[in-house]
């Protein structure tokens, strides 16, 4: 293909999932609030009949996050970072450009099934793995469709070196794809009971022990490749751009994704530790857990790092501030997670709230604050405008930080107290406390983690009010900012 | 012996070659850039220049030999 002097990278993909990552965070961020506020005052489960209670709402809260707002973040910052570092435009390919309508329209309406579905109550009764099978077939659509589009650009690119951002959007690719069809596999009753029962409804391939292992081979590396190898590619494109500093070291960078890649993989089990799978795997889980702080670690420093001697950046510029605060949440949440996985730890965790605690300060300090840091930095480059306002963005950051730092506190106080009650025997070796006796003393805290949930969501609204006054009525750039983004 | 055992002893191998392999890689980017063969950390550069205009850090559309030169 040729240079062409007027050729533009074409971001109209891009910003329909941009659009999609702002609604599904607010809609699965308003539930998480709810369900939060239902733990602490039941009544709330009351609201909208079958449709308003906890069991109900816990499976949508969960997948509209993680499938809805995270997955679309991934879409529209691959879009975008995908086409600037292999050098190549989505308007050199008319093929390419349908398959990406084609991807975000059928992803729109999938999601839109999926979520009526779960409301519905059609569950396969997996965690993170409800929908069922019908759903589950377009989700296989929707994610080959974004494959040719990864290597599609690839194909076509002028950069020939894949950026390290690319390396992990293609493992976040084959990793899903991998766990998503394994962790699916199921019969649909109707067929093979010729026309018995519920059309939507199916049985898992694997039973028992064998059913929770593959569960939780899937489960932990949903959360490794949704929730960290697409961030990851996301802070080694956005932070040195937005920063005019390259990656501190590129080759720790490569190192940290071949050991993410071999680690990663291995410690599921330590969701199953103390249950039937065999010993050996508990402690292999363990074990790879362990080691799982090194490339991890590797990243987060290599990002830290690349900061070097441009630290007053930090205190300038609220988007640097967004990611370095994720990249220290990465850090917090990935030294965390292999705490809970030694084995005597886990006896007290399991099974707790300090478990919801660990989850949240990692997708709330580390994922969200990355995706929202990344489509800040994409909107003046898009829409051709400087960001509405760096005093909302401030206050933004301020306000959500204390909400994630109100959350897992009060989650590790919770989780840790009922853990020790759990345990605690008398003389006798009798029980001393009952499962009522727990749970009015958690009360407390389960009040302060809904009070956290609604300051993040308000967070959350001032930047979509921040994006929707960015796109529709800033300031207009004469020209594309090279680094830092411009802000009013 | 039985297959549980079997499966052990086999992640146990497998976990050994592949830790082996990693060192490998580790020691092939360090001894290639040493040597002059690669510069890895001019692949930083793609993010920082990613108009789509610039140049390319290693052109696709280069030959082999003229990248190798570029490497260098």
């Amino acid at each position: 293909m040729q240079s062409n002097a007027a050729l533009e990278y074409d971001y109209s993909v891009a910003k329909l999932f941009t659009y999609t990552t702002i609604l599904f965070g607010f809609l699965g961020m308003l539930i998480g609030t709810l369900i939060a506020a239902q733990l602490a005052f039941p009544e709330l489960n009351y609201l909208l009949g079958e449709y308003g209670t906890f069991s109900r709402l816990r499976p949508v809260h969960t997948n509209t996050v993680i499938f809805g707002f995270t997955v679309s973040g991934v879409f529209a910052t691959f879009y975008y970072v995908g086409q600037r570092v292999l050098k190549v435009s989505m308007a050199e390919s008319k093929f390419l450009m349908f398959i990406g309508k084609l991807h975000f329209w059928l992803y729109f309406i999938g999601a839109l099934l999926a979520t009526i579905s779960l409301l519905l109550g059609y569950s396969q009764s997996k965690e993170y793995a409800q929908y069922e099978w019908p759903i589950d077939v377009v989700i296989v659509v929707i994610w080959v469709l974004w494959g040719v589009s990864v290597f599609g650009l690839i194909g076509i690119r002028r950069e020939k070196a894949l950026y390290i951002s690319i390396w992990y959007y293609i493992a976040t690719f084959l990793g899903i794809a991998m766990l998503y069809l394994f962790n699916n596999m199921a019969v649909p009753t109707y067929f093979v009971s010729g026309g018995l029962g519920n059309i939507m409804h199916s049985v898992s391939m694997y039973s028992g022990t064998n059913d929770a292992l593959v569960q939780w081979w899937y489960g932990h590396n949903a959360v490794a490749f949704g929730f960290t190898v697409p961030i990851v590619a996301m802070i080694y494109y956005f932070l040195p751009k937005e920063s005019g500093q390259a990656i501190y070291s590129y080759k720790l960078s490569l190192l940290s994704f071949w050991g993410l890649m071999f680690i990663y993989l291995w410690a599921g089990s330590h969701h199953l530790l103390w249950s039937t799978v065999p010993d050996w795997m508990q402690t292999m889980g363990s074990v790879f857990s362990v080691v799982l702080i090194l490339p991890s670690w590797g990243s987060a420093i290599n990002m830290l790092l690349t900061m070097k001697g441009e630290w007053n950046q930090l205190t300038e510029n609220p988007l640097i501030k967004f990611m370095v605060l994720a990249s220290t949440f990465y850090m917090l949440s990935t030294l965390e997670g292999p705490i809970q996985a030694i084995k005597s730890v886990n006896a007290i965790a399991h099974f707790t709230d300090w478990i919801p605690g660990h989850v949240h300060d990692g997708v709330l300090g580390w994922v969200v604050f990355m995706i929202m840091a990344g489509l800040f930095h994409m909107a003046p480059r898009m829409f051709k405008r400087e960001i509405y306002s760096k005093k909302l963005l401030e206050a933004q950051f301020w306000l959500q930080t204390t909400a994630v730092v109100l959350y897992f506190t009060s989650m590790w106080i919770a989780g840790i107290t009922q853990g020790m009650m759990w345990r605690a025997v008398d003389e006798y070796g009798n029980l001393m406390y009952s499962f009522i006796d727990t749970v009015t003393v958690l009360h407390p805290y389960y009040a302060i983690r809904a009070l956290s949930g609604v300051l993040y969501l308000v967070g959350f609204l001032m930047f979509a009010y921040n994006m929707y006054k960015t796109m529709t009525s800033s300031r207009e750039l004469s020209e594309e900012p090279q680094f830092r983004s411009p802000m009013a | 012996m039985d297959i549980r055992e079997l499966q052990g002893y086999a992640s146990f191998f497998m976990t050994i070659v592949l830790v082996m392999l990693l060192y490998g890689y580790i020691i092939y980017l360090y001894r290639s850039e040493k040597k002059g063969e690669k510069d890895y950390e001019k692949l930083g550069k793609i993010a920082l220049d990613d108009e789509i205009d610039s140049k390319p850090i290693n052109d696709s559309s280069a030959s082999p030999s003229e990248n190798k030169e570029q490497n260098k």
